[in-house]
């Protein structure tokens, strides 16, 4: 195809006279991937774009279609189109797949904008800044900076452009106050610090447009609704402000249209476009020669078959859902890399530094593979990979969709990718999520109601910048979409926590932070209460971890200063390791020396095994639409054709010994096993919820006398194991199976269970750190994660016995409900399979049951059996050192 | 309460320890009670911390002290001691006693009625606490036994303290469990905190180095139904 005829064909393609004849270039790719990197994308336009051609010199000020003109490049039809909405005044949703240009499309309305602004006129005050662009991260906020500088300076454009994040320092911080950029870059927890500032309404006072990058990412978090809280203030401080979201797919683009605009006429949504396109992945499910594992996550059994993989592909990336998978992986493939194949290793925890100059020489082709989590799902352009393999299972259809996504840029070329499934159910689980991208099925979470905490924040925040009239607070917070059925008794029960904590017992009337004034309007205190806000502005909690340290074998960190920091892990997991212990981090096999304040001490251990296994497997639950998937594959025997032909001997020898449950059915086998009895369930709706039906299950169980034992959890089953019969008891309806799944398990049984879960607990701090009850950084020391924990639990016993329906309470019970228990899952699913229930009692174990059998005992059965560790540890010493007679 | 256990079923054989030839109960809700000398010690109840924190910014919730006394009460009607000790950081704060609330000092000067009561100074409150009753002293010497707040740095047989909030952690089967406890080497023993809101420090912490006897150390873990004897070598860090 030669390039004329392209452009021809589709009206709105360019190509470079540079290269004339060889390539395609994207008009406003360059940009975003600076000069020495060479192209890597080809459009697709499957739009009619002549509408928008005609409209491109209309639209586009004259300096830009002459910039354009010189590069022989030229706008894409839906940057047009949006453009065009933008200058009709409207807010509008973009969603696009990745390498669309959408970045550049959110722009050009302000850029174009900018272009046409008359010249200060003498004497004429300053002005304020003109567009915000808001990102999830940091780093994307810089990236653009340095990207969208570029054509800005060519056109000869007399627009300014800056970044504030964290990491600003304040001095230019000072100098942004007082010479805003005309586009100011930013993160939303920076806009927050912006609202809570008194000079916030002038600062703000010439904005046009606010342009929302990443948006489906950052709505599903409270970090989304703090940012749809200010964005309410901003248009309160500029009536007519206009949004522009940019999005990857989701499966509701009506709740993020909502989520842009205000609220006031409850259900408006912005405009939409959706850039479609895209050739179909090419995506297979590893059909290995071996046997897939039962159970486990490591899918160590495919190392062999991913590096002939990697050594086929120029450059592999390798996508696996947790950490510690990473790791494993990373080890495994070293194993067997005869040719030392240049293999990197990427995840969060690990030193910045590091993962610095893994993405570098990623960027610079110099890596054949990087084993990655989900920290490179987000952002950034990549080099140049020809492969994409997910290890393990993909969970949502829609995270599989975004990680085949990253293979390449290039819109019409198919993206290749292989799927390794770790175990046999992971397979059915491929199959589905494999089904489901050809079926262009999504699969993202539902938006919930913003939460009480954020709200508690927002509103000391307005109260920082500015006197407020709790009446007009409240109208303002129910044009942000989280926030549209707010009731106004719980409003001012928000206002009354941050004011003076909202207790019945009145006693901290003379500490208030907030006052109302004879007027009626809520002004803070004094200036501690806005400096402290300042401090603890944000909802991102971190998970309390320490840094890990080398240091020489042997030296317990006590005399050596240590050397270099590897990254950091969670205290939770190290506070199991003891002197000695190899685990895997960073590549390495690591010695555990000892810990010091907030440092962990390792040396190296090459060679030996890493001894302490690390749980993460299933960390993302599996979807209601995959698990849905898999059910209907189980009830379909044509279906398994397609399966590898070891997993569809396993269905079959399930469905001749047991039975395999129907598409809706849920299916329960009892069987008897050593000197206990077991039940293990179907449900397949992910290990959040089957761990909260497990937990509310042992409690009827023991209720009935079944003396349940213990249970195990993953995501496509639940086991219970107990000292009496099950099966003979169900049999008799002693009791019935309809009776023990009844949905009034989640009344009381559920706030029984609430009052002294763990999670509630992990829940509540977050609440009280995010509301700002308890602070994050007090000005001159920072908390430890230990301390703040210690001290959230006991404040959260005392609430609860005091005033359990405190509003922090209300909102933990909430939180905990949709987040770590998923309790509006199970009890779909407990509605779903009423009058649905298959019992088979069994002689012994069932082969569809194996997998989960295999995880009893090797994974911790997290739960309230304190009382029974310790007790094993008294006899222990008991045992050891016979009765003491002192 | 309206039924208060009998005091020889609180007390089995079993359940007590020796300190410097005194014969005590380490009772798993944090006090320890000497049958022979009929006297019950309580450490760092911090009374009125919410207040405190309160006062700089945080509103935590205010039911602390009322927390306390009722736990507090509950020991004290089960073993109806003669003489209770209060070995120091009584109150948060030296504004503390004055600040609490009408009720709350009503139902503390309740309990203090018909016993010796003696506050032994603290850190957080080295001054006798505002118009309550009951004896303020740096330091009680009883029989064998000696209260005081801090622990000294030299070895006192007998000696009963407080101050350090101690904390003992054991991992079993890949899990960790964290709990307040007695530590206590035979010779000496530092009580746990009673406080609602106190936090704790691991036994094993540098603050103890030199406190105990090693080879003896037992800490006595708070469990939900009995007290759990910890041998130190079981105990890690953290």
């Amino acid at each position: 195809m030669f390039p004329l005829a392209v452009a021809a064909l589709a009206c709105l393609r360019a190509y470079s006279p540079r290269e004339r004849g060889e390539k395609l270039r994207s008009p406003f790719v360059p940009i975003f991937l600076g000069d020495r990197v060479p192209p890597r994308y080809l459009l697709r336009v499957t739009e009619q774009p002549r509408l928008a051609e005609q409209n491109a010199a209309v639209l586009l000020p004259e300096p830009f279609v002459k910039w354009f003109g010189q590069k022989g490049w030229s706008p894409r039809a839906h940057q047009l189109e949006l453009l065009a909405k933008a200058q009709s005044g409207q807010s509008v949703l973009m969603i696009a797949p990745t390498g669309a240009g959408k970045t550049l499309a959110g722009f050009l309305p302000s850029l174009t904008a900018l272009a046409n602004r008359p010249k200060r006129k003498p004497g004429e005050g300053r002005r304020g800044i003109h567009t915000l662009y808001i990102s999830p991260l940091k780093a994307l906020a810089v990236d653009i900076e340095r990207n969208l500088g570029k054509p800005v300076e060519e056109i000869g454009l007399p627009v300014t452009i800056e970044t504030r994040t964290g990491d600003t320092p304040s001095h230019k911080r000072q100098r942004q106050k007082l010479a805003p950029p005309d586009i100011l870059l930013t993160t939303p927890e920076q806009l927050a610090l912006l609202i809570a500032s008194n000079d916030a309404r002038r600062f703000f006072e010439d904005l046009r447009y606010v342009v929302l990058d990443e948006l489906h990412s950052l709505v599903t978090s409270k970090r989304g609704h703090l940012l749809a809280l200010g964005l309410a203030r901003l248009r309160a401080f500029v009536p007519g402000l206009q949004t522009i979201g940019l999005s990857a797919t989701v499966a509701e683009p009506d709740e993020l249209r909502r989520w842009l605009v205000s609220q006031a006429s409850p259900g408006a949504m912005s405009e939409l476009i959706v850039v479609t396109g895209g050739a179909k992945p090419d995506i297979s499910i590893l059909d290995s020669e071996e046997r897939v594992p039962w159970a486990g996550h490591s899918a160590r059994y495919a190392t062999p078959e991913i590096y002939r993989e990697i050594k086929r592909h120029k450059t592999t990336l390798l996508f696996v859902n947790t950490r510690s998978q990473a790791e494993l992986l990373f080890q495994e493939l070293w194993r067997v890399n005869e040719d030392t194949l240049p293999i990197a290793l990427h995840h969060g925890s690990l030193d910045v530094a590091q993962r610095r100059r893994v993405e570098k020489a990623m960027g610079e082709n110099a890596l054949r593979a990087i084993v990655a989590t989900s920290t490179l799902d987000l952002g950034i352009d990549w080099g140049d990979v020809d492969l994409v393999v997910h290890v393990g299972a993909p969970k949502g259809a829609s995270r599989l969709a975004q990680r085949i996504g990253r293979a390449n840029h290039r819109m019409d070329e198919p993206s290749k990718a292989i799927l390794i499934p770790a175990n046999r159910f992971e397979v059915l689980e491929c199959r589905a999520a494999l089904d489901a991208n050809y079926l262009g099925a999504q699969d993202t979470p539902p938006l919930v109601n913003g939460g009480l905490d954020v709200l508690a924040q927002h509103v000391l925040g307005c109260a920082c910048g500015a006197p407020f009239h709790a009446d007009t607070l409240f109208d303002e917070v129910r044009t942000a979409a989280p926030y549209v059925s707010l009731d106004r008794p719980t409003f001012d029960r928000v206002i009354d926590f941050v004011a003076t904590g909202g207790y019945a017992l009145r006693n901290y009337e003379r500490y208030a932070r907030i006052r109302q004034t004879k007027e009626g309007l809520w002004r803070v205190s004094n200036p501690a209460v806005a400096q402290q806000y300042r401090l603890n502005v944000g909802t991102i909690i971190e998970v309390p971890a320490l840094n890990v340290r080398y240091v020489r074998a042997g030296s317990r960190g006590a005399a050596s200063r240590g050397g270099r920091v590897l990254g950091k892990i969670e205290e939770a997991f190290l506070e199991t390791l003891t002197h000695g212990d190899t685990f895997m981090f960073a590549g390495k096999i690591l010695r555990f020396e000892g810990i010091r304040e907030n440092e962990c001490f390792v040396s190296n251990a090459p060679g030996s095994d890493a001894k302490v296994p690390y749980y993460g497997g299933g960390k993302f639950p599996l979807s209601t639409y995959l698990a849905e998937q898999v059910r209907a594959m189980l009830d379909d025997p044509q279906r398994w054709k397609k399966l590898p032909e070891q997993v569809a001997d396993w269905l079959r020898f399930q469905a001749d010994k047991s039975i395999l449950p129907k598409r809706d059915d849920l299916l329960i086998e009892t069987f008897p096993r050593g000197n206990r009895y077991y039940l293990v369930a179907y449900p397949f709706e992910g290990r959040l919820a089957h761990q909260t039906l497990g937990m509310l299950l042992t409690r009827r169980l023991d209720r009935a006398g079944a003396k349940p034992v213990g249970f195990v959890a993953t995501d496509y089953a639940l086991a219970i194991w107990s000292l009496a019969d099950m099966g003979w008891m169900f049999k008799n309806r002693k009791p019935s199976l309809a009776t023990l799944f009844d949905q009034d398990m989640l009344g009381d049984d559920l706030e029984a269970w609430f009052a002294d879960s763990w999670l509630l607990k992990r829940t509540f701090r977050n609440c009280a750190l995010i509301s700002g009850l308890i602070e994050k950084r007090h000005p001159g020391k920072e908390k430890s994660g230990r301390q703040v924990t210690v001290s959230t639990d006991l404040i959260y016993d005392v609430l609860r016995s005091h005033e359990p329906d405190h509003i922090l309470l209300q909102a933990t019970r909430t939180d905990a409900a949709t987040g770590l228990l998923d309790v509006s899952r199970l009890a779909e699913m407990l509605s779903r399979i009423r009058g649905r229930i298959m019992h088979k009692n069994l002689e012994q174990i069932s082969p569809l049951a194996v997998p989960i059998m295999l995880e009893i005992g090797k994974m911790p059965v997290n739960g309230e059996a304190d009382e029974t560790l310790l007790m094993d540890a008294a006899t222990l010493v008991e045992e050891a050192m016979g009765a003491r007679d002192d | 309460m309206n039924f208060s256990l009998s005091r020889a079923t609180l007390i089995a054989e079993a359940d007590l320890v020796g300190i410097a030839g005194e014969r005590a109960v380490c009772d798993r809700r944090g006090v320890l009670y000497f049958p022979d000398l009929r006297l019950l010690a309580v450490s760092d109840l911090h009374l009125e911390k919410g207040s405190s924190f309160a006062r700089r910014g945080a509103l935590i919730p205010p039911y602390d002290t009322g927390a306390t006394l009722l736990r507090l009460q509950a020991v004290i009607a089960d073993y109806q001691p003669r003489i209770v000790v209060s070995l120091g950081d009584s109150f948060h704060d030296r504004g503390g006693a004055e600040r609490m609330h009408q009720s709350f000092r009503e139902r503390l000067e309740a309990m203090m009625a018909g016993r010796d009561w003696f506050w032994v100074a603290g850190n957080h409150d080295p001054e006798a606490p505002a118009d309550l009753p009951g004896e303020t002293v740096n330091e009680l010497a009883i029989g064998s036994l000696v209260f005081r707040h801090e622990p000294s740095k030299l070895r006192v047989e007998g000696e009963i303290s407080g101050h350090l909030h101690p904390c003992a952690r054991i991992v079993q089967r890949g899990r960790s469990v964290r709990r307040r406890c007695f530590a206590g080497d035979g010779g000496r023993m530092v009580m746990p905190a009673f406080g609602a809101y106190t936090g704790s420090l691991n036994v094993l912490d540098r603050a103890y180095a030199g406190l105990f006897r090693l080879e003896t150390l037992v800490a006595y873990m708070l469990g939900a139904e009995r007290i759990f004897a910890i041998s130190g070598s079981m105990l890690r860090p953290g």
